[in-house]
């Protein structure tokens, strides 16, 4: 029986879960003996590359491919053309993977080829001829809004607004929150505070480019081995494109080595599968990082207004933000979401948060570890931060008073359940972090954080094998440890030793829909699905006992791995294990396996603060970071140091994109940093170590009370640390990244 | 094409490959030799996941040519253990958590090697530096820090200790 949130009781003692065991997928990363996207090869197989555009914004007049077909080892050349008719939705990512009649952004792919040799697909790149037209482009996202921009599409025109206007622009849709009267709220207000904040964009910046190995057959089955946060996205979409059935493709998720949200769509697979169905050879496609950069999706760069009116008290009356987000060359950015969680963590009776989804010439934007909410939370955060200063505040005392708490009304709508903002910032005002004397110019800053984290449809089979062992089926490729977490819910579940359980990522064919890895939801979701499968198991082995007893199945009870009597009246009977029954499970009616097929809800959202104390350098303007600590609610932290990995790397990706990070465009519109030189992430000599504190809040929508922990550690880190570099400048900062010449600006230096 | 016959060895074994005049060391670890734990992360020598360890130097194999390893000593991540046996680099990874989609940790490991090889006693400061041409984009490095100090710090330890606590390992 599935757990029924709200219903069932939590368990709360554990044997397992909450402990620190060895990965499963360990050894295999530690040798070497892990296979990525890149790693596999295939016999026959060719080397596909793709031939991009220079131009931030071209149209197509023509391509010439005759020379390049005519290099030896050429098998395919591809261009637009070899993609046909697909649905509506996977119109813009067929445009995005393949420019049809415009290349609309530095890198835009325009054709493609495969040869026996990476040489020859370099030679023949070299020979296939594009006539462009070079249209005006536009990379700023202000610049993008204005009536004399050059508009990217002639066919958008703004949704969400009371009237469609007649004129098409670079605005694809206005998304309005909130709720009680704002203008109101302000004039109750003793300061009000107002400021204007931008955002460039970033790169996710996993390690791994984007790899993938495509067979296809003229009998119209092909398999797919590549690295993605959702295999059984990368089959439909793939499928839709090429008109091929769902189960003609069988997409196999390989090792993934890093996606932060990057790798929840397609960019290469749909080409290296029309490749290979024309050259009728295996075709493996790999990024360079340049193309990465280039080419893959990156965050948007945005431009944040917030007004917010306080009470010399420290109550909040009003909160008002308008957020504009440019999404790159297609419509889709995270602005409702960035616009939703923006006043999130207030608890407030006036607020409203207005979000514009904004095109421009850039590569399109993709999900990056909660999407589109740490640059609203950097905006509201550092205003409530100068509303404190101003007011002669606490920060923690001021989030306190104001802050969301169980039952309160969203900032986006519905009521909050149970949630653990209040426990981590009590938690953070607890901590020494908070008592360290600063020196000369140094500051601390604090912020918090929210995302929403999600459940979504999820399928897991749990095979009990005969020796006692527990064969675990999962859909979610795993990019952080959710094996370990998954296969020690069922262990728990089932009141087995941890590494008696195998959990594997399961390939499109032998497993039922699974949707992609994000919104935290995996350790949350499949988690949920491999205890209700490891129940459906034990009530399945129950039946078995109560049949080699001869007993009614109600009478027969399940305790730490072993099925007993339930009561003296069900009459004596020797326990059974759960390898005993196994072992008899041939004689006793045939396999055991348990399953769940679920639609999870419940995901349980989720809360964060994080401190941070910087040091400023007044003649260089580089900002050192001290000091920092996270505190951030896991709900249950089924494996603790995978839990305190996911705070600190999502920490030290925040320390980047507030210090260093961003896309440089020239005056032409190409990217000018399309490399790890250049576009810089932060190493380990920039770094102090990362204090992560995990405050457990159960969530009432799992069984175990677990709350997904991916992303909210991204969320804050953007306003603490600005707000701490404010207070070691003595400025308000309000432009992110706060790299040494902005800082130095900001500072009167230059 | 004119190809380049090399002679080498690699953990240890006689190696020989032919590869173009423009191949780098990567690419005939990866696909001519099958070798794929050392990975490419970007080409450039920015990121360090492709260190292998060239007659005791660290280096980037995307920056090296194939042909230049004609006669060299190569070691990848591919020979770190000793058979079954873990080097304590890579227990201590597991041990500390020091690793979460793993793809950069080959690189981390050789080049932590490659650190202790030169310092049995670096601080943590010096780890961060030494490491600080390996991106890992996962774990914020605090992790990974950690299991390098805790690693020369059991490494230093006499002989004895050394043993007991080998025996504690699990092994490979």
């Amino acid at each position: 029986m599935n757990f029924q949130p709200g219903k069932d009781a939590l368990k709360r003692n554990f044997k397992i879960v909450g402990t620190r065991t060895p990965r499963p997928d360990g050894l295999d990363k530690i040798t070497g003996r892990a296979r990525f996207g890149a790693d596999m090869t295939a016999p026959g197989m060719l080397w596909g590359l793709i031939l991009r555009s220079p131009h931030a914004h071209a149209r197509i007049k023509s391509i010439d491919t005759s020379s390049a077909e005519a290099v030896n080892g050429v098998h395919a050349v591809i261009t637009a053309k070899d993609f046909g008719p697909c649905p509506e939705d996977v119109l813009d990512i067929r445009e995005n993977v393949m420019a049809r009649e415009k290349a609309l952004y530095d890198g835009h792919a325009v054709a493609a080829v495969a040869a026996t040799s990476r040489a020859a697909a370099k030679q023949a790149l070299k020979l296939i001829k594009v006539d462009y037209e070079v249209l005006p482009h536009v990379t700023d996202v202000d610049e993008a809004m204005k009536p004399s921009a050059p508009i990217i599409n002639s066919k958008l025109f703004t949704k969400g607004l009371d009237k469609t206007p007649k004129k098409p622009s670079n605005i694809a849709e206005r998304f309005e929150f909130g709720h009680g009267d704002v203008e109101a709220g302000l004039k109750q207000a003793d300061l009000v505070i107002e400021r204007t904040f931008r955002t460039e964009a970033t790169h996710q910046g996993y390690i791994e480019p984007h790899a993938c190995l495509a067979s296809m057959g003229s009998d119209g089955r092909g398999d797919i081995w590549c690295c993605t946060q959702g295999h059984f996205m990368v089959r439909q979409v793939c499928s839709a494109l090429l008109g091929i059935d769902a189960s003609g493709l069988r997409v196999t998720a390989s090792e993934i080595g890093g996606g932060f949200g990057g790798k929840t769509t397609v960019f290469i697979e749909p080409v290296a599968l029309a490749l290979s169905l024309k050259a009728n050879h295996p075709v493996k496609v790999v990024m360079s990082r340049s193309e990465v950069l280039r080419a893959s999706g990156p965050t948007s760069s945005t431009s944040i207004d917030v007004k917010i009116g306080m009470k010399k008290d420290g109550t909040i009356t009003a909160g008002d933000a308008t957020l504009r987000y440019q999404g790159g060359a297609f419509p889709g950015s995270a602005v409702p979401y960035g616009a939703m969680a923006a006043f999130a963590c207030y608890d407030l009776k006036a607020v409203r948060a207005v979000g514009y989804d904004v095109i421009a010439n850039r590569p399109k934007q993709a999900a990056y570890r909660a999407p589109g909410a740490p640059m609203a939370a950097y905006a509201v955060e550092s205003v409530v931060d100068e509303l404190c200063k101003e007011l002669r505040l606490d920060p923690l005392d001021v989030r306190l008073k104001n802050a969301s708490s169980d039952g309160s009304k969203a900032s986006y709508g519905p009521n909050f359940d149970v949630i653990g903002l209040r426990a981590t910032l009590e938690a953070a005002k607890a901590h020494p972090h908070y008592k360290t004397k600063l020196g000369a110019n140094q500051g601390r800053g604090v912020a918090c954080g929210f995302w929403f984290n999600f459940g979504g449809e999820t399928s897991v089979s749990l095979n009990v094998n005969a020796d006692g062992t527990i064969g675990l089926s999962v859909g979610t490729p795993d990019i952080g440890g959710s094996r370990a977490s998954i296969g020690n819910m069922a262990a728990e579940e089932l009141g087995v030793p941890h590494d008696k359980v195998r959990c594997i990522i399961a390939d499109t064919a032998s497993l039922g829909y699974n949707d992609v890895t994000d919104g935290s939801r995996v350790t949350f979701a499949s988690g949920l699905a491999a205890i209700n499968a490891a129940r459906d198991a034990i009530g399945k082995m129950c039946e078995r006992a109560a049949g080699i007893w001869g007993i009614p199945v109600e009478a027969v009870t399940w305790e730490d791995g072993t099925a007993r009597p339930s009561s003296p009246n069900a009459g004596k009977h020797d326990p059974l294990t759960l390898a005993d029954i196994a072992a008899q499970a041939g004689a006793t009616g045939g396999p055991i396996a348990g399953h769940c097929e679920i639609n999870a809800e419940g995901a349980g959202v989720s809360f964060a603060t994080h401190m941070v104390d910087t040091e400023v350098d007044p003649d260089t303007g580089y900002v050192k970071i001290l000091r920092y600590t996270v505190f951030q609610d896991a709900g249950k932290a089924v494996h603790p140091s995978y839990v305190e990995g996911q705070f600190q790397g999502g920490a030290v990706q925040g320390i980047g994109w507030a210090l260093n990070e961003e896309y440089i465009y020239g005056k032409d519109g190409t990217l000018q940093n399309a490399g790890f030189l250049d576009y810089r992430i932060p190493v380990a000599s920039d770094l102090p170590m990362i204090d992560a504190v995990i405050v457990e809040v159960p969530n009432p929508g799992h069984p175990y009370g677990v709350r997904g922990v991916g992303e909210t550690s991204i969320v804050p880190p953007l306003a603490a640390i600005s707000n701490s570099v404010s207070s070691a400048a003595g400025v308000r900062m309000t432009q992110l990244p706060m790299s040494p010449p902005k800082v130095l600006k900001a500072l009167g230096r230059i | 094409m004119f190809q380049i016959q090399v002679s080498t060895s690699i953990n240890g074994d006689d190696t020989e490959f032919s590869c173009e005049a423009d191949e780098t060391l990567l690419d005939v670890l990866r696909d001519r030799l099958g070798m794929t734990g050392s990975k490419e992360g970007c080409g450039t020598g920015d990121c360090g996941a492709c260190s292998v360890i060239v007659d005791g130097r660290l280096v980037c194999s995307c920056l090296m040519l194939g042909a230049e390893a004609q006669g060299c000593e190569i070691e990848t991540i591919e020979g770190m253990a000793d058979g079954t046996e873990l080097h304590p680099l890579q227990q201590k990874f597991l041990d500390h958590a020091a690793l979460q989609c793993g793809v950069c940790t080959p690189g981390f490991l050789i080049a932590a090697k490659s650190l202790l090889e030169r310092n049995d006693d670096p601080t943590e400061e010096e780890v961060r530096y030494w490491l600080a041409g390996n991106l890992c984009r996962c774990t914020g490095y605090d992790k990974i820090v950690r299991a390098v100090l805790d690693t020369a710090k059991d490494m230093r330890k006499p002989a004895k200790t050394k043993k007991a606590a080998a025996k504690k390992r699990v092994k490979a």
